[in-house]
């Protein structure tokens, strides 16, 4: 049996070979590929291709309307190189690996390389869009309407499927349609120019759109907006904060205050207001400074961060301890049933983790739950409420969830020793505890160390169980991110990115970041343990 | 793997493998072991009879949230507090409730984790040995390359980078509304990007156990390198693709993070994101109908779980060239 490896002989005897033979040989393999691929492969070849390439050019003339260059630009190298990869002949290996990296380019090494980019920036709610976005939509919200102004005669058309505003001058009774984002622009009649007038029914039926409809006066945003609420009439709604695009400032119309863009993505007053929406903008190593340095954010990262290192720990530790316990109390040849109880013991391992989790919760509840009710007969312990116990429960659940793992490593890890070294030292005299602590558990150890390692990689990053157990609180009461007692770093980010209103992505990706470094520190020193990268070489 | 690792084990999938083929291995040789002859209670108790005594209890620390969650899925009660007697009664009564709340669809999520569940795992099985095969059969520049930086980027779960993959799928939404946020096939490309790594890996390994002459049998008999592929070495490493496939299948079904973030219409949502709402919601209220709905979720995992382990073993074990 030939076994290939990384470098077998077969490419010295390529080049050997002499350039006319290997020539020959090249194109007897095209043929041969050729005559064995047969219509069917080409056919699905063309159109899979076909598929491919229709879906990039459309991507890729959208982008170009939106002016996003540069990835326009990366899609049309791609499917280029795509395209070059499975019609030119040969380039085999680049055929058979295409699939996987188009897939791992653009959901793993792309989305890690973002990630990256977003830390920089203060994206989030509230910095969501370009700037432009954000003064259209300022100078929404903050319309009221203008006192005394002219009621304007309305009618509600429709072209589309979207919404407009035919709207009669009160004075010269001309006739002019705009709609959002669209300004006035004089008609002669609606239906001439292509649209269909509402009857009261239909406005009813679609109330709130008319309702939302903000129609500006012209290209100038500060002139105001026309809105209606019933229909028929629309009145001059003026914002309240008054844009001058030459000096890129906002007046609050009211207060008199101004607001500057002073490059933090916000128009700021002098006293440092915000006003919000604000738009994306690059920010530099502010996030990775706000987490060190802002004491509302600094303090529960500190807490979380030790937290994180204590659950990995103690989760490998406390499987691992039962675990080999547990092996060593079956690995007795002589004990009947080994296999029932086996079966049993890793039931909960074979059990999907979130569900665990969640029916945990649900017996450490402290009115209701069995464990308080039952098993402590009547208590009213607050298992998920109070910041030691919480802990406490989260590593009794992973207990119950990981041993059964350690169990079957450290079973195979026993049985692998070979008996011969344990019956020298019982020779010797050694007792069963010291076979079993000079004998047994180093060799057990070389080769489990691995996976405790790969392990505590692992439990760094178990989100679902610190999720669906306790939801990662109770809430620390001092923080200004939404981060409890038992929240691990993962379940920090997720929390500060996706829960609640205020969603900071530019801070959870900073927080992503660090924990990109801290497994990497991890992976490195288990790669070492582990040799793996002197088994490649 | 999307997850990097099995999660339904909370641990690494490689070494689940080896763990397991250990396991039986040992098991193997212990029923070999010569019967022992009846000893006097007192010595098979020191020698033997503890062992069981710790035996039990660890069967009740182990079944226990188990039969919990059966028992409460047979009460019609429905509450946390009801739950705790148990076993008092036997009513199927929650698991037709299940079906019948149109603010829950329990159906929907369950056909949703089984459709992206396979999906999933097909694709990445495929994938998988397609690379698998390119590395394993050919040889080219940037190979030792190509699997070092495999090796490198599945330290980077994808897991971590949910935000960016939040931000990307709503801006695919714009382009491609039917691959972008909110679509289910959207997310098994997502699930796809962490097909090669891990899987890769073990592909490969069991890919080089096949020997390279049958490979040049058949191209001498005229096979192209397709035809090798999927008619001569995705037979012989079948094994390999079925754990690989199981392995996926129940990571992308205990997946929560992404799946939570892109899909957000209940519909369209997976097991795992919908059973958390519903539970975290009105968790003492209609427990009954949760736990019938985690029994209901796990049946398929746990047997496949089962069903699975004897596979990997036979798979890993046993040489499938003759």
């Amino acid at each position: 049996m030939t076994i290939p490896t990384l470098d077998t002989d077969d490419r010295a005897s390529d080049r050997r070979a002499d350039p006319a033979t290997e020539k020959r040989r090249r194109r007897a393999a095209a043929f041969a590929d050729a005559a064995s691929a047969g219509w069917k492969v080409w056919l699905f070849k063309i159109v899979a291709l076909g598929i491919v390439d229709a879906m990039a050019i459309y991507a890729i003339l959208v982008l170009v309307v939106q002016e996003q260059w540069v990835i326009a630009v990366a899609i049309a190298v791609g499917v280029v190189v795509l395209n070059a990869i499975y019609l030119i002949p040969g380039l085999l290996p680049a055929k058979y690996l295409a699939p996987g990296l188009v897939f791992l380019f653009i959901f793993q090494i792309f989305v890690v390389l973002y990630t990256v980019y977003i830390a920089f920036t203060n994206y989030g709610s509230g910095h969501n869009s370009d700037k432009e976005d954000a003064i259209t939509s300022l100078l929404q919200q903050s319309q009221t309407r203008v006192e005394d102004s002219a009621t304007y005669p309305v009618q509600i058309a429709t072209r589309d499927g979207e919404f407009f505003l035919v709207v009669e001058d009160p004075e010269t009774g001309d006739l002019s349609v705009g709609g959002n984002e669209m300004p006035l622009e004089s008609i002669s009649s609606p239906e001439a120019a292509g649209y269909d007038v509402l009857d009261f029914s239909q406005i009813l039926a679609n109330q709130a759109e008319i309702g939302a409809l903000t129609v500006p006066l012209d290209d100038d945003l500060n002139d105001g907006y026309l809105r209606t609420t019933d229909g028929s009439n629309a009145y001059l709604f003026q914002s309240s904060l008054e844009w001058d695009p030459v000096a890129d400032t906002m007046t609050d119309t009211e207060t008199g205050v101004v607001y500057r863009d002073i490059g933090t993505g916000a128009f700021t007053a002098d006293d440092g207001t915000e006003i919000l929406p604000g738009w994306q903008v690059w920010v530099g190593g502010e996030n990775f400074v706000r987490a060190v340095t802002e004491e509302s954010i600094r303090g529960p990262f500190i807490a979380v961060l030790v937290w994180t290192f204590v659950f990995a720990f103690l989760s490998v530790a406390t499987t691992f301890v039962l675990g080999l316990f547990l092996a060593v109390v079956f690995n007795d040849p002589k004990m009947k049933s080994r296999k029932y109880y086996r079966v049993i013991l890793i039931l909960p391992y074979a059990f999907p983790a979130f569900l665990s989790a969640l029916i945990w919760a649900g017996m450490f509840n402290q009115d209701f739950g069995f464990i308080n009710q039952v098993l402590l007969g009547g208590a009213s312990i607050p298992w998920l409420l109070d910041p030691i116990l919480a802990k406490v429960a989260i590593l009794i659940v992973n207990l119950w969830l990981g041993f059964p793992y350690m169990f079957l490593v450290c079973t195979g890890a026993l049985q692998s020793i070979p008996d011969d070294i344990q019956e020298a030292g019982r020779v010797d005299g050694a007792g069963v505890w010291q076979v079993f602590r000079h004998i047994k558990f180093p060799l057990l150890l070389v080769s489990v160390a691995p996976l405790l390692i790969s392990s505590f990689a692992f439990n760094f990053n178990n989100f679902n169980i610190v999720y669906m157990l306790t939801n990662g609180g109770p809430r620390f009461a001092d923080a200004s991110i939404n981060v409890g007692a038992t929240d691990i770093l993962i379940s920090m980010v997720y929390k500060v990115a996706f829960v609640g209103a205020n969603r900071d992505y530019g801070l959870a990706s900073a927080f992503s970041i660090i924990i990109f470094i801290l497994v990497a520190v991890i992976s490195y020193v288990s790669f070492r343990q582990t040799k793996v990268l002197e088994e490649l070489n | 793997m999307a997850l990097n690792s099995n999660p339904l084990t909370s641990q690494p999938a490689p070494a689940l493998a080896e763990a397991l083929a250990d396991d039986r291995r040992g098991a193997a040789a212990a029923e070999k072991a010569a019967p022992t002859p009846r000893r006097p209670f007192g010595r098979w108790f020191r020698e033997t009879g503890w062992r069981h005594i710790i035996g039990i209890v660890m069967l009740l620390f182990c079944a226990f949230p188990l039969a919990y969650v059966l028992s409460a899925s047979l009460n019609p009660g429905g509450t946390l507090l009801t739950a705790n007697s148990l076993f008092s009664t036997f009513d199927l009564g929650a698991y037709f409730r299940l079906f019948e709340n149109p603010s829950q669809p329990y159906g929907a999520w369950f056909v949703n984790t089984l459709v992206i569940g396979l999906a999933t795992a097909f694709g990445t099985v495929l994938l998988g040995a397609l690379a698998a095969y390119a590395f394993s059969r050919m040889r080219f520049t940037g190979r030792r390359f190509g699997l070092l930086t495999l090796l490198l980027v599945q330290m980077f779960p994808q897991l971590l980078a949910f935000v960016a993959i939040f931000l990307l799928m709503s801006a695919i939404a714009d382009i491609f509304p039917a691959l972008g946020l909110n679509s289910q096939l959207g997310l098994i490309m997502v699930y796809l990007g962490g097909a090669l790594g891990v899987n890769t890996y073990l592909m490969y390994g069991f890919f080089n156990t096949v020997p390279a002459s049958i490979d040049e049998a058949a191209k001498i008999d005229g096979a192209g390198h397709a035809r090798i592929f999927f008619t001569i070495i995705l037979r012989l490493v079948a094994p390999i693709l079925a754990v690989v496939g199981l392995l996926s299948f129940l990571a992308t079904t205990n997946d929560f993070v992404i799946a939570s973030v892109v899909l957000s219409d209940p519909d369209k949502q997976t097991l795992a994101v919908g059973l958390y709402q519903f539970v975290s919601q009105e968790t003492a209220r209609n427990w009954s109908v949760f736990a019938a709905g985690a029994v209901l979720a796990a049946i398929i995992p746990v047997a496949l779980f089962l069903a699975l382990q004897r596979f990997i073993v036979g798979g890993l074990t046993a040489g499938s060239v003759k």
